[in-house]
């Protein structure tokens, strides 16, 4: 199969996923009684809603190219850093940082990933974002709770611009027999990653009892994490064929990502909940924020990478 | 315009306590940055920017890009807080816009200000309160700006702003003009929920 063939496969499988979603949010709509209930089945609409517009998206970004979806993910960073700095408290003093940030570090985090400067992208934010935004915070002269402000801009950086950027630069790996084939491997981290929430909140759904973390993610079940987790990584092993690996391996890898995306969701539900929020925005109608939708992703990404990086390249 | 604003700041309209409707209203506002002007125009329906003015001090707004900003893009009222001329009523480009039946945005602080609360409300908002008694008076509180862009910055800093659109208020009979302002006042703050100050 070619390229083309295998995206088109893969897009269309999501479709028809799609669409049984709307019919079976349509048919759940007419049956609910409970106010309770419509509020669930209202919010599912909402959300598989949602998934069409991201799906579109992401498809007129694959079929765009290389240059497309680098940019693609530098505004999903760039929306993704907007809601950590807007539910973090700040200070004018964090003025000239913030600054830094938004306008240099993340630019040129996506530029070094198109100009395949890996030694660079790899350790640019780590090392010189890590040191230089709390040096350039010391200019304002404001050393209140100044240890707590340079981890916040630190995090704010790793995760949103650092780790999410992992994504679009698998497109930089040199894979032996895969070149050219790169965008497959980004759509499969984001399938697995995505299927995977959406797996644990329908298995959590149905047969969700014992919660996992209740203070941390209310919604997460222990019966959801293992259902849909397990599924997942089957799913996983099964698409194989859109990969650079064995069914054996895209099984152990898509349990990788799994796991991390699950670390992911409840690190950063701890984040946001000790800021004092359910959600991290509202752009993504039913599902919060971008972080909402790219929490497991900034977990899973960077592992991802690295894993396919040292054992396939 | 409004897409750069609504790609720096969000400025996501939340209409609390009233519908986006095209009755003549005055919006007011608590002021904190050179964005807020923007970002309440941006969070208005298209429908209701052409018959809603903005309105701007003369001093910063009056002179270059700022003015084309101003009077060609907001269409904004331009007000002389310096008052060059002592005899002249600053207000009376304001009344003209309101004698048209146009709405109005205002900053009743007069002046931006650093705190997530507003400070004291100036006179202007009680005078065309009572020359207009059938405009409705719709509080608004913007959220974050007063971090996005501090006194003094140039570049905002991106973040999720919400315009918050309140229930429409009026002048009561015999209400004096501080317990006025001071309810007007109270009006933001409330939609302000419980931010720190």
């Amino acid at each position: 199969m070619t390229l083309r063939e295998k995206m088109f496969w893969v897009f269309g499988g999501v479709i028809a996923l799609l669409a049984i979603a709307s019919v079976a949010g349509a048919i759940l709509g007419k049956r609910a009684r409970s106010d309770s209930g419509r509020a669930t089945v209202d919010n599912l609409k909402a959300r598989v809603n949602a998934w069409w517009v991201m799906i579109a998206v992401l498809a007129v970004t694959f079929a765009l190219g290389e240059t497309a979806t680098l940019v693609v993910f530098a505004f999903v960073s760039f929306f993704a850093l907007r809601e950590f700095i807007t539910l973090t408290p700040t200070r004018p003093g964090d003025y000239l940082p913030l600054l830094l940030a938004f306008f240099v570090i993340l630019p040129v985090q996506y530029l070094l990933i198109g100009h395949d400067q890996y030694g660079t992208f790899a350790i640019f934010i780590p090392v010189y974002g890590f040191l230089l935004l709390p040096a350039v915070a010391t200019f304002a002269g404001d050393t209140h709770e100044f240890l707590e402000r340079s981890a916040k801009l630190q995090w704010a950086t790793m995760i949103t611009i650092y780790c999410i950027s992992y994504a679009p630069a698998l497109l930089l790996l040199n894979i032996p027999g895969y070149q050219g084939s790169n965008a497959l491997l980004l759509l499969y981290l984001l399938l697995i990653v995505q299927l995977s929430d959406v797996l644990q909140y329908v298995f959590g759904k149905l047969f969700g009892k014992t919660k996992l973390a209740p203070l941390v993610s209310p919604s997460k079940t222990v019966e959801g994490l293992v259902g849909g987790g397990l599924t997942t990584t089957l799913i996983g092993g099964a698409l194989y064929w859109i990969t650079p690996f064995t069914w054996l391996q895209a099984t152990a890898i898509s349990f990788v990502i799994v796991v991390a995306g699950v670390l992911g969701g409840l690190t950063l539900s701890a984040m946001k909940r000790g800021l004092g929020a359910k959600d991290w925005g509202v752009m993504i109608e039913g599902h919060g924020g971008m972080l909402d939708r790219m929490d497991s992703v900034s977990f899973a990404a960077p592992m991802f990478f690295h894993i396919v990086r040292f054992f396939f390249t | 315009m409004t897409g750069a604003a609504k790609l720096l700041v969000g400025a996501f309209p939340r209409w609390m306590g009233c519908a986006p409707e095209p009755t003549q209203r005055i919006y007011f506002a608590n002021h904190t940055s050179h964005i807020d002007t923007v970002a309440i125009w941006a969070a208005l329906p298209i429908r209701l920017r052409n018959t809603t003015h903005p309105v701007a001090a003369k001093d910063y707004w009056g002179g270059g890009i700022r003015s084309y900003i101003a009077t060609k893009m907001l269409r904004a009222v331009l007000i002389d807080r310096s008052r060059s001329d002592p005899n002249a009523n600053p207000l009376a480009p304001l009344i003209e816009m309101l004698k048209l039946g146009e709405s109005l945005i205002i900053f009743p602080e007069g002046t931006r200000g650093s705190s997530a609360v507003p400070g004291q409300f100036k006179s202007g908002l009680y005078h065309l309160a009572t020359q207009f008694p059938n405009a409705q008076l719709v509080p608004v509180y913007l959220e974050n700006l007063h971090r996005s862009l501090p006194k003094g910055a140039v570049l905002p800093i991106p973040m999720t702003c919400t315009v918050r659109f309140g229930a429409p208020m009026a002048l009561a009979a015999e209400e004096t003009k501080e317990a006025f302002l001071e309810r007007a006042r109270a009006e933001v703050i409330k939609l302000a929920g419980n931010v720190k100050a």
